[in-house]
């Protein structure tokens, strides 16, 4: 497994909307070692749907080319689509068939034989924890259950590699964890290599790396260490009774790069190195100013610092990355 | 070409069908539903026309000719009217279609061998109703007047010496009687399939795109061409059956007297099936939703109905509008679905409409085929 499961290069697409034209993809590299488990995480509108109905062939690049599980994606796309897995964002089963039924359908529509897809169909509905649904009608089954259907649809064929578009969208918290153990247990049972799109931070920490993107491109990517590393002793956390007017205040500092709201604490991002200057400062003026300071302390850095920050300077860390 | 895939798409359409008990429903009674409205109240036969009288003679010459009305049963007598007046109340209320007037000096005419005058009045606001009522009215008219010619000359000893100078003698092939519903109801089998077989396939291929299911369908190995054949083939299987209820009802409610084959019936309508499936997988592709696929359905429908012969008769047309029905397959079919049952036509003489069916057929499915693509964009 020299090869990288997912190579792809330039890769550009457009959608014209009315008189305007949109830059869903733009010349974007993406390498996926296999055994991994990617996340994309990005705003909505980063191009993140787009990137997997791309990959899946289910739109054609305006530019680029790519090879996925080693096969070129724009010569041999039906040879990749009996190497992957994919859940669409929406929910794409069909809900007037039973759970039993849809896995049956897309099992003999990867070609599965009848011998074959019987055994593979209970040893998925176990994985999933659907057995006892099996005779549901799929839109009858709650959204997190939804969730775990598509998935075992996904990979019902053994696919090689697994493409999850948002699969926690609109799921509870608890569904959620459960999902992710769902995904863990895959990569080390089935050996999938997965790619999964997600808004949560909290998931995305969950991968072993992870691509930031916005504006169609890949701003950033490795594991959270390496992404967190640059604003390691850059946050500060504050809580204070103005909160507006502590803003104003901190914002005035020279070294202060932004200020974040983060529930009812504030988290001042500020120049390298720069910390404690900052944080001696700001104890003084707002000392002056008459607002009680709850906290205020250096913190370690989260994703969703680094986040914020490449929203904001995504060019410039663009050129760094 | 029926490999695993194709017939796992065909099963999974069935039990969607199976699970959709509403349009499972409609879907068959549909047929038989539009074949006894338009079977019964769609006919051009005029019969029982209501008929006042305003006899002011009341002799047994005037007696006589209401006789010859009466019995032919183009008329009822349903008022017998003492003034002109009431006459004109009838006809504006609606009571009666037609009146007759009879002078008080028809009978003394009659006997003297003078020509007699009777009035007839139609209400023409129906042309239908009126032209038949002025058809028949003039012809009763007229045999009375002749069978009182021959009476007369009989009288004056020239009754061997007299004969007609022509005869027409009509002869009225296939439909002697001339009952609308044996012209009406095989085109109504065409009119359902259209509607039916389009609507079914542009639909459910919409279906997939709309409920999203396409983007996972998108994923697997299918091909294009299993995904539309497994479309296809089950909506043939369901309009095929369309056409044989149609068939049968018609023969038992309406007593279709089918002259020709029945297999190529069968095979030919077949081809014109498989003409407006490709039709509903052109429509399929070119609509977002079902909504707007059935809006496409009904705008094709429109032109089928009036420009194939279905209502009116094409010679009757406009040159141009002419013109345009040759772009109607529903045309060619009626030609072929009339023709084998009231005429008994064999495929010879149905050469041309095949021709063009098959060459509809293979423009509908090559121009979707070459549309329809299994991407999203």
């Amino acid at each position: 497994m020299n090869e990288p499961i997912i190579v792809v290069e330039n890769l550009l697409r457009c959608f014209t909307n009315g008189s305007s034209e949109i830059t869903a993809v733009n010349h974007l590299n993406l390498t996926v070692q296999t055994g991994e488990i990617y996340g994309l995480v990005g705003p909505d509108g980063a191009g993140k749907t787009t990137l997997f109905r791309l990959l899946v062939g289910a739109l054609r690049p305006d530019g680029g080319n790519g090879r996925i599980v080693g096969y070129d994606l724009a010569q041999d796309i039906e040879k990749v689509r009996h190497q992957i897995g994919y859940l669409p964002q929406r929910f794409s089963l069909y809900g007037d068939l039973t759970v039993g039924e849809n896995l049956r359908f897309f099992a003999e529509a990867h070609g599965i034989t009848a011998a074959a897809w019987r055994q593979r169909k209970t040893e998925m509905l176990a994985f999933v924890g659907l057995s006892e649904f099996e005779d549901r009608l799929a839109r009858n089954l709650s959204g997190g259950m939804k969730q775990k259907l598509g998935l075992a649809t996904a990979l019902i064929h053994r696919p090689r590699l697994l493409l999850l578009d948002e699969p926690t969208g609109g799921v509870d918290p608890v569904t959620r964890q459960d999902f992710w153990q769902l995904i863990g247990r895959a990569v080390t049972r089935e050996g999938v290599t997965v790619v999964v799109s997600t808004p949560y931070m909290d998931e995305a920490s969950r991968c072993t790396r992870i691509g930031f993107m916005n504006g169609g491109r890949i701003l950033a990517e490795g594991t959270v260490k390496e992404l967190i590393r640059p604003l390691d002793g850059r946050i500060l956390e504050l809580a204070g009774t103005n909160p507006r007017q502590l803003r104003q205040i901190i914002l005035a500092d020279p070294d202060v790069e932004a200020v974040q709201t983060f529930g009812s604490k504030l988290h001042v991002r500020v120049k390298a190195s720069t910390a404690e200057a900052v944080q001696q400062r700001l104890q003084q003026t707002i000392g002056t100013s008459g607002i009680a300071l709850n906290r205020l302390r250096p913190i370690a850095s989260t994703l969703e610092d680094v986040f914020i920050d490449l929203l904001e300077n995504g060019n410039h860390e663009q050129t760094r990355h | 070409m029926f490999n695993s895939r194709l017939l796992s798409l065909i099963r999974k359409e069935f039990i969607q069908i199976r699970r959709d008990p509403r349009t499972l429903a409609l879907t068959i009674l549909l047929p038989i539903v539009q074949l006894v409205l338009l079977g019964y109240a769609a006919t051009n036969d005029v019969r029982n026309v209501p008929m006042a009288v305003f006899d002011q003679d009341k002799s047994a010459a005037s007696r006589d000719l209401l006789d010859a009305y009466r019995t032919a049963d183009y008329f009822k007598l349903t008022y017998d009217v003492q003034s002109e007046e009431e006459l004109h109340r009838l006809i504006e209320s609606n009571d009666v279609r037609v009146g007759l007037i009879i002078p008080p000096t028809y009978g003394r005419a009659i006997t003297a061998g003078e020509t007699a005058q009777v009035a007839f009045i139609i209400d023409g606001s129906d042309p239908t109703v009126a032209n038949t009522a002025l058809a028949a009215a003039t012809f009763i008219g007229q045999s009375k007047a002749t069978e009182l010619t021959i009476e007369r000359l009989a009288a004056r000893g020239m009754g061997n010496v007299l004969g007609t100078a022509v005869e027409v003698r009509t002869q009225v092939w296939y439909n002697p009687d001339l009952v609308s519903s044996y012209y009406m109801i095989p085109a109504l089998i065409g009119m359902i399939l259209q509607f039916l077989a389009s609507l079914l396939t542009a639909t459910a291929i919409v279906r997939e795109r709309e409920y999203g299911t396409i983007e996972q369908i998108i994923v697997t190995p299918i091909q294009a061409w299993e995904l539309v054949l497994g479309k296809v083939i089950p909506y043939v299987l369901i309009a095929f059956f369309n056409m044989l209820e149609i068939l049968i009802a018609g023969v038992i409610l309406f007593k279709i007297p089918i002259n020709g084959s029945i297999g190529l019936l069968l095979a030919l309508s077949a081809l014109f099936i498989v003409t407006t499936l490709g039709m509903g997988i052109f429509i399929s592709t070119m609509a977002n939703t079902q909504q707007e696929a059935m809006l496409m359905v009904m705008f094709t429908l429109l032109p089928s109905v009036f420009l194939s012969g279905f209502l009116f008769p094409l010679e009757a047309m406009p040159v141009v509008l002419q013109w345009v029905s040759y772009a109607i397959p529903l045309r060619y079919y009626l030609i072929v679905v009339r023709g084998i049952i009231l005429k008994g036509s064999g495929l010879a003489a149905l050469g041309p409409e095949v021709f063009a069916l098959s060459v509809f057929a293979l423009i509908m499915l090559s121009a979707a085929a070459a549309r329809f693509r299994k991407r999203l964009d």
